[in-house]
């Protein structure tokens, strides 16, 4: 009786898969275009950056990375990361502790503004401190009095990577925190726990991965910026130029094979961050799910 | 009985509003205090300057074809990955991110060099009389590039979520595969794709370091309006920067006003 019931099931399943298969020619055409968009736009560009990098051979790619303005350019975009994603990661679980635990007026509003610097564009996000900060700006004179630097020098390049990053670890846990709601915090207060007992033990654990996954993310936008990073730092070789902007300089100067192994750095970076992330994505679907799923919530009620 | 509460709302709600305050809301209101330096006579022929409108006219213009492109082409392969298996689709699926986790200016430099006279594409394009480096065409590759994943992302789950019962429906009723993709499918997925046009397009408007390189910013020809803030800046004319910005950051702020009212109905209407 029960094979028969599963034979059933069996062939109103194949008939139904059936009906909704698309052809075999059309899926074949499908692939074909997505595979030769996906080569053209993406694939091609990532190898030229390799290709061109090892263009004069093995030697001159490494001997790109011994130049000491290189090395200053990653330190500068190694401290500007260590500064911003570490901020941004504890504004990242403050926020996501008061909006998903609790509730108080204006909290829609305060969530899409977490979200703000994602719509304004890089250059923009390093000119508002240079209105703020620099010669001409409001506190610019006060500053200047008072011997202190931030535009054309490393306070600016923070400040801008902090802001184009701002979002990302929030966006990543507020979802989350909120579908996790929190009567699992309220138990552990019961059996006796102190607040900081209750973060630390559960709702961390809780949301490692959907933070690690922040993070990640933070940290590749805070190492690549360009635009807002470009505006503040004045191109001070040695002093203010991160990876990003090295790169640049080196490609304005014809030295072409050097800016691709500098930007070869870049893309290997680009590379891992997209093999963590794909695998948080598959080995930990549900920590990042009601992330990936509340983003398109986020796109229907931003 | 008293009820316990969780602890730290005053103290994490104090330090987020702080931070956001400090970092995101006051940089940017400062932007708008300055602009009211201006007489409304500076800052319209500063906006409305022929260089300026044709900076807008390319970054707007480029910037909706790019994201327009991208919808069919996003749509194709959120479909490929999410209803097909063949070798590879994990990898093609964990590559639709790279827009977003490859520095903008090694896309510019990668994309350019495939592009230039000598480089892989454009070797046999400039013979052909196509020219794509150093002009309109250019930025629009460019652009294309940065917008790839937003309709990927924003349909893929829609199209995961979608019971395949009411495709079965449809095919039981007698539609043909055609007519169900068209009544049953594209509907459901509307309100995600016109989501990952306006991303894309909110994106592309403000892009700057994927641009730059390719486009060759030769003004009133391929000069976008975030090069231009950045060239008056190098001028000390901070005013006028000021000014752009302004209408730079309006123009994000009314798309990002636009996407939550059509999200809204949308979504509202299907509910």
């Amino acid at each position: 009786m029960a094979g028969h019931a599963s034979t059933l099931t069996y062939v109103a399943q194949h008939h139904r898969r059936r009906s909704i298969e698309d052809p075999l020619w059309l899926k074949v055409l499908l692939i074909a275009i997505a595979v030769g968009f996906v080569s053209l736009f993406l694939v091609v560009p990532l190898l030229s950056v390799f290709v061109e990098a090892l263009r004069k051979g093995v030697g001159a790619y490494f001997s790109a990375f011994v130049d000491p303005d290189t090395k200053s350019a990653v330190k500068l975009t190694l401290l500007a990361a260590a500064i911003a994603v570490p901020a941004n990661l504890v504004f990242g679980l403050a926020a996501s502790w008061a909006i998903a635990k609790f509730e108080f007026p204006g909290k829609s509003i305060l969530t899409t503004l977490i979200d703000l610097p994602f719509a304004v564009s890089p250059v923009i996000s390093g000119l508002v401190y240079v209105l703020l900060f620099g010669a001409q700006g409001w506190w610019g004179p006060w500053l200047m009095d008072h011997d202190i630097r931030i535009i054309f020098a490393v306070p600016g390049i923070v400040l801008a990577t902090v802001f184009v990053t701002f979002p990302f670890v929030a966006r990543e846990l507020i979802p989350l925190m909120q579908a996790q709601g929190k009567d699992e915090e309220l138990a552990a207060l019961t059996l006796g726990a102190s607040g900081w007992q209750t973060f630390r033990r559960v709702t961390l654990p809780n949301v490692k991965w959907a933070l690690f996954y922040g993070v990640i993310l933070c940290n590749a936008r805070a190492m690549g910026e360009f635009g807002a990073v470009s505006v503040v730092s004045g191109h001070i070789r040695g002093e203010t130029n991160t990876v990003p902007l090295h790169v640049e300089i080196l490609y304005n100067e014809y030295q072409t094979q050097a800016a691709f192994a500098v930007a070869s750095l870049l893309t290997v970076l680009a590379l891992v961050t997209l093999v963590l992330k794909s695998l948080i994505e598959w080995k930990h679907a549900k920590s990042v799910a009601a992330a990936s799923a509340s983003t398109t919530r986020q796109f229907a009620t931003k | 009985m008293q009820r316990r509460v969780l602890p730290g709302f005053g103290l994490t709600l104090g330090f987020a509003l702080m931070y956001l305050g400090l970092i995101i809301l006051l940089p940017l209101a400062a932007t708008f205090v300055k602009t009211a330096g201006l007489s409304w006579e500076q800052f319209w022929s500063t906006v409305t300057s022929p260089r300026v409108v044709a900076s807008y006219k390319l970054t707007f213009g480029t910037s909706f074809y790019a994201a327009l492109f991208n919808v069919p082409m996003g749509v194709i392969l959120a479909w490929v990955l999410v209803r097909y298996q063949f070798p590879g689709r994990r990898f093609m699926d964990a590559l639709v991110d790279l827009p977003f986790a490859l520095p903008t200016a090694v896309a510019g430099i990668a994309l350019t060099s495939i592009y230039a006279k000598t480089g892989w594409f454009g070797q046999w394009l400039e013979p052909m009389g196509i020219k794509v480096a150093y002009t309109q065409v250019g930025v629009w590759v460019a652009l294309t590039f940065i917008g790839l994943p937003f309709v990927v992302r924003t349909v893929q789950p829609i199209l995961e979520e979608l019971e395949p019962e009411l495709e079965e429906a449809a095919a039981t009723l007698g539609a043909t595969r055609l007519q169900t993709i068209r009544r049953v499918v594209i509907p459901a997925l509307l309100p995600a794709i016109i989501t990952g046009f306006a991303l894309a397009f909110a994106r592309a408007v403000g892009e700057y370091g994927s641009v730059v390189f390719i486009s060759g910013n030769m003004p009133m020809k391929t000069e976008i309006t975030p090069l231009l803030i950045i060239t008056k800046l190098e001028q000390y004319d901070y005013a006028g920067a000021t000014a752009l910005a302004v209408v730079m950051l309006l123009v994000s702020f009314a798309l990002l006003l636009v996407i939550q009212l059509v999200q809204r109905y949308l979504f509202r209407s299907r509910a």
